[in-house]
């Protein structure tokens, strides 16, 4: 068993902490206060090929690898979660299933660009009434011709209004339940595409998470992505893969929280002793970090069955499921070790633990990720 | 027509880590990370700029150092360089850097007289030994005009035209090319590497290997003017001086400090 990153991977890491010390960082505080969203640093991110990291060099990817890519996200979500799900959102959950569902001339008009960074992508499955239960979907795509007609909305959506085109999924065929949904490809400026609320979150604030609302929308046959029929399959093959990149978040947010604590109680002196020295906090310490590897070793496993072809739905949901759990307790902690101190914005432990509970909820919630998890463990009898 | 740029570099230990051995008198390397000069991180960012601007042009980088050098080679290939040589031989070993100036010549002779060098950039100095000596005596080897402390660059085909920084100002000089131009931190931002390239070029297989160059690469080198015995300076005691006058170190709560501070300061009519 080798537990080594390669050449490669190791210089991704290093580059990243650098880009994310000197870009990310600075701005960090700032974005999560106005909301505003990152959009310099994405086009930075672009330009380097960090957002196209995963995806092949024949589209104008990086041709570099999953683990790459997830290193880079966790890097990047050590100092800003908002700028990590920007990162996060692009390559795998618009790009790989075109790339893996799509056709040659899907790729080239749209993985081309997004693998270029002359555009981003973002993902729209969530609906008001259809969370986790994605047979509710509402959203109706009938076919009339050469064009399927769209009407319908989705809610909590990354990128409203940011990202140029989205992977939306709609009913084909309500009688069908699950098997009538379909997936496509569809540009944020076509005639009927409507940006709706954009929300006011706990965390990642400046992700620019909003409603997409769809009136009478015409989107060409040829953008259906996959076969009608296939939507939900596409959903949920991109979500296994998207979670390992949420777990790659959840243990940098955890990493940058546990950074921070260690740091400020080097610092803080109490009863004239470093709180570095006091034997009950050392304790918290240990468990963090007990937490905060198991945590990366599970996204690192889920990786390398994902990187070698493997099944990994299973594993994918386990490390999001831990991960997530991890940042919420971690960055708790890291609060708390900063005491009052820790409670007030001009921390960034304060933002880290608001921004670690999304990552219990989005790409499927903890419960979802159990019952995935146990649906795999349990198996029906042979 | 090609327009053919060397980039000297060099690695060198990460100055937050720096630590002397008290009984040798010699750096610490055990252990130390290293990093690509920062001053030559510069160097190569300038050559980008004009690669970016011009249609043809090679970067060739070049290092002189043990095997891990390479590592730096990778960044700077990655970055966006051509090629990357590394100079690396026994035979070099203890240069000054008269030695490693003649070594540098030696090999960016054999590259000028193959395809031609029109710029040859190095960082201004190198935080390890502080001489800003190589790049002036590559210059002197090689029989070119040098600009160091370029702050701007503007390459105007046949010359080229510098600001060069002053304590309080700049002076604005222009030189034929070939030029040798050493360069500092005002004159640009390093650039990140692209990850297609880190793809490319680190690894089992890259894409562009770095070359390794030996002293039997380089026939015209002079055996006695290379290594420890052909160089004209020792080093004779690195030391970490005794401070005189002691600092003060006040410990506590910050804001403790911070008035225990501002009080002394005060005593001292400094505030």
């Amino acid at each position: 068993m080798d537990f080594s990153l390669t050449e490669q991977e190791i210089m991704v890491q290093k580059v990243m902490r650098d880009f994310t010390e000197n870009e990310i960082e600075p701005i960090a505080a700032e974005i999560d206060e106005t909301e505003e969203f990152p959009q310099k640093t994405l086009e930075k991110m672009q330009k380097l090929g960090i957002s196209s990291l995963p995806l092949p060099k024949k589209y104008g990817g990086s041709g570099g690898n999953y683990l790459a890519y997830y290193l880079a996200i966790e890097e990047v979500a050590k100092k800003c979660a908002t700028s990590s799900v920007v990162l996060a959102g692009s390559a795998s959950l618009c790009g790989w299933p075109i790339l893996t569902f799509g056709t040659e001339v899907q790729k080239e008009k749209y993985l081309r660009p997004i693998a270029e960074g002359k555009i981003a992508g973002g993902f729209a499955l969530t609906e008001p009434g259809a969370g986790s239960d994605a047979s509710m979907q509402r959203t109706v795509a009938e076919l009339k011709g050469d064009h399927y007609i769209m009407n319908g909305s989705k809610c909590f959506i990354t990128g409203a209004g940011v990202f140029d085109v989205f992977i939306i999924i709609a009913m084909t065929d309500k009688s069908k339940k699950t098997r009538g949904l379909s997936a496509f490809i569809v540009d944020a400026n076509t005639p009927g595409f409507i940006i709706g609320k954009i929300e006011n979150k706990m965390g990642i604030r400046g992700s620019a998470t909003g409603e997409l609302i769809f009136q009478d929308m015409k989107i060409p046959k040829e953008n259906l992505l996959g076969k009608e029929g296939e939507g939900f399959h596409i959903a949920m093959k991109t979500l296994d893969g998207g979670r390992i990149a949420i777990a790659a978040q959840a243990v940098g947010i955890a990493q940058g929280a546990m950074d921070a604590a260690i740091q400020y109680i080097h610092e803080r002196v109490q009863f004239g002793r470093k709180l570095k020295d006091f034997q009950g906090l050392q304790w918290y310490i240990a468990e963090m970090e007990t937490e905060i590897n198991a945590a990366r070793n599970l996204y690192y496993h889920a990786a390398y069955l994902k990187e070698h072809g493997k099944p990994y739905s299973k594993e994918s949901a386990m490390a999001k499921f831990f991960a997530s759990k991890t940042a919420v307790f971690v960055t708790n902690k890291a609060v708390q070790l900063h005491g009052g101190y820790g409670y007030m914005k001009d921390y960034p432990v304060e933002r880290m633990m608001r921004d670690a509970k999304i990552t219990e909820i989005y790409e499927g919630t903890s419960e979802v990720q159990k019952m995935v998890i146990a649906a795999h463990t349990i198996k029906p009898k042979l | 027509m090609t327009i053919n740029i060397a980039v000297c570099i060099k690695q060198v230990p990460n100055t937050n880590q720096v630590k002397i051995d008290k009984k040798t008198g010699t750096l610490i390397r055990k252990g130390i990370k290293t990093i690509c000069n920062p001053d030559d991180k510069n160097a190569m960012e300038e050559a980008l700029k004009l690669k970016d601007k011009y249609d043809d042009v090679k970067i060739t980088v070049i290092s002189m150092g043990p095997s891990q050098a390479t590592e730096i080679i990778k960044e700077a290939l990655a970055m966006g360089a051509d090629r990357g040589i590394l100079l690396s031989d026994r035979k070099f070993a203890g240069s000054d850097t008269l030695a490693t100036s003649t070594i540098l010549a030696t090999a960016l002779r054999k590259i000028q007289e193959k395809e031609g060098l029109d710029i040859i950039f190095c960082g201004r100095q190198a935080i390890d030994g502080d001489t800003a000596q190589v790049g002036p005596q590559i210059a002197q080897h090689l029989d070119l005009p040098i600009i160091s402390y370029v702050q701007e660059l503007k390459y105007l085909g046949e010359k080229v035209q510098v600001k060069r920084a002053l304590e309080n100002g700049y002076m604005q000089i222009e030189a034929q090319i070939p030029v040798v131009l050493t360069t500092i931190s005002d004159l640009n931002k390093p650039r990140y590497p692209h990850m297609r390239r880190i793809f490319d070029v680190f690894g089992k297989n890259p894409v562009i290997p770095v070359e390794t160059w030996t002293a039997d690469d380089l026939p015209d080198l002079d055996n006695t003017q290379i290594g420890l015995n052909g160089s004209p300076t020792r080093v004779i005691k690195t030391y970490t001086p005794d401070r005189t006058f002691k600092g003060e170190i006040l410990e506590g709560e910050t804001a403790h400090v911070a008035h225990i501070l501002i009080e002394s300061l005060k005593q001292k009519q400094i505030l």
